[in-house]
C-alpha cells in the first residue's frame, strides 16, 4: 500500500512510534550507561533464556489456540448473559499477580476445589507446580485476551457479508474458506505475538508457580542483577535480549499477518444464520461453559475471600483507589493520544517501525524503565514528585502493543474504504479525522480505552519504584496490606479493585460499541 | 502530619519563625505503610525535634540499597532505616555513611559494636505453621518427613536471602546436602515473603518461612492462636535491622538526632505490635502481652556482615544447584 496517496498523513503516528522506542530504549541505555563493568552472561541466565523461550512459546500456542473455538462459539451464538460474559472476560487479565495467583490456588491448589472433589472420590490432589502451572497460569491471563481479539476480528466482518453467505446457503466448510479463515490468518499471528511477549517478561507468576528455581526466567534474573548484585551491566544486557526476543516475534508475526480486509459494510447490526445446527450449538456450548467455568471460578474465589474484607477497609485504601483511578484516566488519554495516529500511520503503510515500537511495550522490564526513568529524572527534578505522570505514561506505553493490535485492523479496512472517497472529495488530514476515522475506530477505540484503563488500573510496575508515601495506587496498597499481615484487607481491597478495573472496562468498551450486536 | 510539624516549630521557643528543617529517611516499603510503624514514628520525633521528617518507603531491604547506590552522593536522603546486616557490608562499601554516635543498652542475643548502623530491632528467621499440627526440630528432620513448606527466592527478598544464610550458617559445607534433602519438601519459591505467607494461609504447604515474631501477630491483633512458630535445634538465624546516616546529609545534627531517638523508649515501645520484630532495646513497659508465648530460641545465629557478604554468592550457587534437579 506504501506509495499510494492518502487521506492521512503519518506523520504524527511515526512521532508518536519514536517516543515510544525512545522511552523504552532510552531508558535501557541510562542503565547501561551507569553500569560499571559488569559479569556479563552466566550459564544460570542461558538456563533462564531456555525456560523462558518454552514456556512463552506453549503459553502463546494453548492461549491462541483455546481462543479461537471460544470466540467463535461467543461470535456465532447468542444467550442471555453474553454481553456480561464477554466483559467478564476481560477480568483476569488486569488483576494484580498475586491476587490472581491466590484465585488461582484457591481452584487448582493443593488445597483447593478442585482437589477437594477429587478427593471426594477418592483420588489424589492436583499438583499445580511445575512447568503446566506456568502455563495455566498464562492462559487464564491470555485467553481472555486472545478470545476477545478474535471476537473483535469477527464482529469486523460487516453484516453484509454474512447476509451474502447465508443467502448463498454457504456450509460450514464454505463460511470457513470465506470468512472465518482468512479472518483468523489475519488476527491470529498478532494474538501470538503479544501473549508470547506477555509471558516472556512474566516473572512471578512463572516462579510461584514453576515450583522453584528450575523456573526461572529471564525477568528475574534482571531482578537479580539490581537487587542480589546490583550489577547494572549485567540487567541492561538482560534486558536487551529479552528486547531482541519480543522484537523478533513480532516480526515473524507481521510478516505472516496478511491478508485483505473484508472492506467496509453499512455498520448494521450483525446477524448471523450460520452455526445454528444442533452440532454447531452443542460444541459451542462446550467452550463456552470450558472456558466461562476456567476464567470465572478463581474469579468467584476472589470475589469470595473478599467480601468480609471489603465492609471494613480503612480510607487509605479508597485514598489509593482515588489515586489509582487517576492514574488510569490519565494513561488512557496517553495512550489513546498515542495509539490513535500511529494505527493510522500503520494503516497509511508505515507499518515497519511504528508497530514494532508498539510492541516493544511488551517487552521492557518495568524494573528497566522505572530505574532508567530515575537515573535520568533525578538530575533534573524530585521523582517523587513526578510519580503520577511518570507512572501514567509507562502504563500507556505498556497497553500500547494491545491497544494496536485492536485498533491497527479496523484502521487498515477503513483507510482502505474510504482513502480514495476522502480524497476525491477533497477531505484530508483532521477533516477526515474527525468524520471519517475516529467514528469508525469508535468500537475500537473504547475497547482499547478500556483495556488500557484496567490494565493501567492493576499495575504495580513502575509506581513502587517512585511511590511516594501519600501516593499509593490501589495495587501498592494491596501489597502493603499483605506486607503488614492484614491478609483480610487485602482480599477486601483485592475486591474493590477487581470492581473498578471491570467497571471502567465495561463503561468504556460499552460506550464505543453504539452497534451493539448483542 | 505537616500541620503538625508546623504547630510543634510555632511552639518551640527560638525556632518560631525559622523555616522547618526537613529530615528524609528512606526506608522499606511496610515500614511506612499505614499499618507499619511509619505514622506513629513520625508523630513521635516531629513532637521533640521540631522538624518535618518525611519518611520514604522504596520496596523491600535490598531495593532500598539499590536506590541508596543509584542516588549515591547526591542523594536527599539523610537517614537510611531498613538494611539488615547481611547487607550492611556492601553499604558501608559505598562509603556513603558516616558514622554514628549512639551508645544504648541494646537487647539483642549477640554484642553490637559497629560504628556506622545503629540497630533498632531484630527477629528469628523461623518456619511458621499451624499449632495443631506437630512440627520438626530441625532440618534434618524436615528433609525427612513429607511436611510441605513454602520459601522465598533469594534473589528477589531479603527473608529468602536469611534462610540461605541460615542454613549456611547451621551446616556449612554440608548445606548443599541439607538443601538437596528439603528439595522435595519445598512446594515452592515465591518472589516475596506477602506471596508466601498467603500461600501457607490458603493451606498450600504445612509450613511457611517467616519469622518466630509472626504468631504475635495473629494473637494480639486477631485473637487468633492457631499458628505457631517451630523451634529447631541447631538455631534460629537472625535479622538485625539497622538505619545509618548517610555523609552527604545537609542535616547532620537532625540525623544524629534521630538515630538516638531510634533507640529511645518512645521509637522503641512502637516497633513490637507495628514492625512485629523484637525492640532493639526493651521498652521500659516490657514486651507487649502475648510476646511471652512465643519460641525464644536456644542458640542465635548471625554470620558477621564481612561472612555474609562473603558466603552469599557461593551459597546461592548451592541452592540453585540443589534445586535444580
Amino acid at each position: 500500500m506504501a506509495g499510494r496517496a492518502q487521506p492521512l498523513s503519518a506523520f504524527s503516528g511515526v512521532s508518536a512510534a519514536l517516543l515510544v522506542a525512545a522511552l523504552i530504549l532510552g531508558t535501557l541505555g541510562a542503565v547501561a550507561f551507569r553500569a560499571e563493568a559488569g559479569t556479563g552472561l552466566a550459564a544460570s541466565d542461558w538456563a533462564a533464556l531456555q525456560f523462558t523461550l518454552t514456556q512463552a512459546c506453549l503459553s502463546a500456542l494453548l492461549s491462541v489456540g483455546l481462543a479461537v473455538p471460544v470466540a467463535r462459539a461467543l461470535a456465532r451464538q447468542r444467550f442471555p448473559g453474553r454481553t456480561l460474559l464477554v466483559a467478564l472476560l476481560g477480568a483476569p487479565f488486569i488483576l494484580p499477580v498475586i491476587v490472581a495467583i491466590l484465585g488461582l490456588l484457591a481452584v487448582f491448589g493443593r488445597a483447593g476445589w478442585l482437589s477437594g472433589l477429587l478427593g471426594l472420590f477418592g483420588l489424589e490432589p492436583v499438583q499445580i507446580y511445575g512447568l503446566h502451572g506456568v502455563v495455566l497460569a498464562h492462559v487464564f491471563f491470555n485467553l481472555p485476551l486472545a478470545t476477545r481479539l478474535f471476537l473483535q476480528g469477527w464482529q469486523e466482518i460487516p453484516a453484509e457479508r454474512f447476509r451474502q453467505a447465508a443467502q448463498l446457503d454457504a456450509g460450514p466448510l464454505a463460511m470457513w474458506r470465506l470468512l472465518e479463515g482468512p479472518m483468523l490468518r489475519r488476527v491470529a499471528p498478532g494474538a501470538l505475538a503479544v501473549v508470547f511477549a506477555i509471558s516472556l517478561s512474566s516473572f512471578a507468576v512463572a516462579l510461584t508457580l514453576g515450583g522453584g528455581p528450575r523456573a526461572t526466567t529471564i525477568e528475574l534474573a534482571i531482578y537479580q542483577a539490581f537487587r542480589f548484585d546490583f550489577d547494572l551491566g549485567r540487567a541492561a544486557l538482560l534486558s536487551g535480549m529479552q528486547l531482541l526476543l519480543t522484537g523478533a516475534a513480532a516480526l515473524v508475526a507481521l510478516r505472516v499477518s496478511s491478508g485483505e480486509g473484508f472492506g467496509a459494510g453499512l455498520d448494521r447490526a450483525v446477524r448471523r444464520w450460520d452455526g445454528q445446527g444442533a452440532l454447531a450449538r452443542s460444541m459451542d456450548c462446550f467452550w463456552i461453559v470450558l472456558s466461562g467455568a476456567f476464567l470465572l471460578l478463581p474469579l468467584a474465589a476472589i470475589v469470595l475471600a473478599g467480601l468480609p474484607g471489603a465492609a471494613s477497609l480503612n480510607a487509605s485504601v479508597w485514598q489509593a483507589a482515588g489515586n489509582s483511578i487517576l492514574v488510569a484516566a490519565l494513561s488512557t488519554a496517553i495512550l489513546l493520544m498515542l495509539a490513535l495516529p500511529m494505527a493510522a500511520a500503520v494503516a497509511a503503510g508505515r507499518s515497519g517501525v511504528t508497530e514494532l515500537s508498539g510492541i516493544l511495550g511488551l517487552a521492557a522490564s518495568p524494573l528497566v524503565i522505572g530505574t532508567g526513568l530515575f537515573i535520568l529524572i533525578y538530575p533534573i527534578a524530585d521523582p517523587f514528585a513526578l510519580a503520577l505522570p511518570v507512572t501514567a505514561l509507562v502504563n500507556a506505553v505498556m497497553a500500547l502493543p494491545f491497544a494496536m493490535r485492536i485498533l491497527v485492523p479496523r484502521a487498515r479496512d477503513v483507510l482502505r474504504r474510504y482513502g480514495r472517497l476522502s480524497l476525491s472529495l477533497d477531505m484530508q488530514g483532521w477533516a477526515f479525522v474527525r468524520r471519517v476515522y475516529l467514528p469508525r475506530m469508535r468500537a475500537q477505540t473504547g475497547f482499547a480505552a478500556g483495556l488500557a484503563a484496567a490494565l493501567s488500573m492493576g499495575d504495580l510496575g513502575v509506581v513502587a519504584l517512585f511511590a511516594d508515601p501519600e501516593f499509593a495506587t490501589l495495587p501498592l496498597q494491596i501489597y502493603r496490606l499483605m506486607g503488614a499481615y492484614r491478609m483480610e484487607a487485602a482480599a477486601g481491597a483485592a475486591l474493590v479493585l477487581l470492581m473498578l478495573s471491570m467497571g471502567v472496562f465495561w463503561i468504556l468498551d460499552r460506550g464505543g460499541r453504539w452497534h451493539a450486536e448483542a | 502530619m505537616k500541620h503538625l510539624a508546623f504547630a510543634a516549630g510555632l511552639l518551640g521557643a527560638s525556632a518560631a519563625f525559622a523555616e522547618t528543617s526537613e529530615l528524609i529517611v528512606y526506608t522499606y516499603d511496610s515500614f511506612v505503610s499505614d499499618w507499619g510503624p511509619g505514622p506513629a514514628v513520625e508523630k513521635a520525633f516531629e513532637e521533640v525535634c521540631g522538624c518535618d521528617l518525611k519518611l520514604v518507603g522504596t520496596g523491600d531491604g535490598a531495593a532500598l540499597l539499590a536506590r541508596v547506590k543509584l542516588e549515591g552522593e547526591r542523594s536527599d536522603a539523610d537517614v537510611v532505616l531498613g538494611l539488615d546486616t547481611n547487607l550492611t557490608a556492601a553499604a558501608k562499601e559505598t562509603g556513603l555513611f558516616a558514622d554514628h554516635s549512639v551508645s544504648a543498652d541494646f537487647a539483642l542475643p549477640v554484642e553490637w559494636n559497629d560504628a556506622t548502623f545503629v540497630p533498632y530491632d531484630w527477629g528469628y528467621f523461623a518456619f511458621v505453621h499451624n499449632a495443631d499440627a506437630a512440627a520438626p526440630a530441625d532440618f534434618r528432620a524436615l528433609a525427612a518427613s513429607d511436611q510441605k513448606i513454602v520459601i522465598q527466592d533469594p534473589r528477589s527478598s531479603t527473608p529468602g536471602l536469611g534462610l540461605l544464610l541460615w542454613v549456611k550458617a547451621a551446616y556449612g559445607d554440608e548445606a548443599p546436602e541439607i538443601w538437596r534433602g528439603l528439595s522435595d519438601n519445598v512446594v515452592t519459591v515465591t518472589k516475596g515473603w506477602s506471596e508466601a505467607y498467603g500461600m501457607f494461609l490458603e493451606g498450600e504447604a504445612d509450613m511457611v518461612l517467616s519469622y518466630t515474631t509472626s504468631p504475635a501477630y495473629h494473637l494480639i491483633a486477631e485473637e487468633d492462636s492457631s499458628k505457631a512458630a517451630a523451634a529447631f535445634d541447631e538455631g534460629h538465624y537472625m535479622q538485625v535491622e539497622v538505619a545509618g546516616k548517610l555523609a552527604a546529609s545537609d542535616q547532620p545534627e537532625l540525623a544524629d538526632q534521630f538515630l538516638a531517638f531510634m533507640v529511645s523508649d518512645a521509637f522503641q515501645s512502637i516497633i513490637p505490635t507495628t514492625n512485629w520484630m523484637y525492640p532493639a532495646v526493651t521498652p521500659a513497659a516490657g514486651l507487649p502481652e502475648g510476646f511471652g508465648t512465643l519460641i525464644a530460641p536456644e542458640k542465635s545465629l548471625l554470620l558477621d556482615e564481612t561472612e555474609a557478604a562473603d558466603v552469599r554468592e557461593a551459597a546461592l550457587g548451592e541452592w540453585l544447584d540443589a534445586l535444580s534437579h
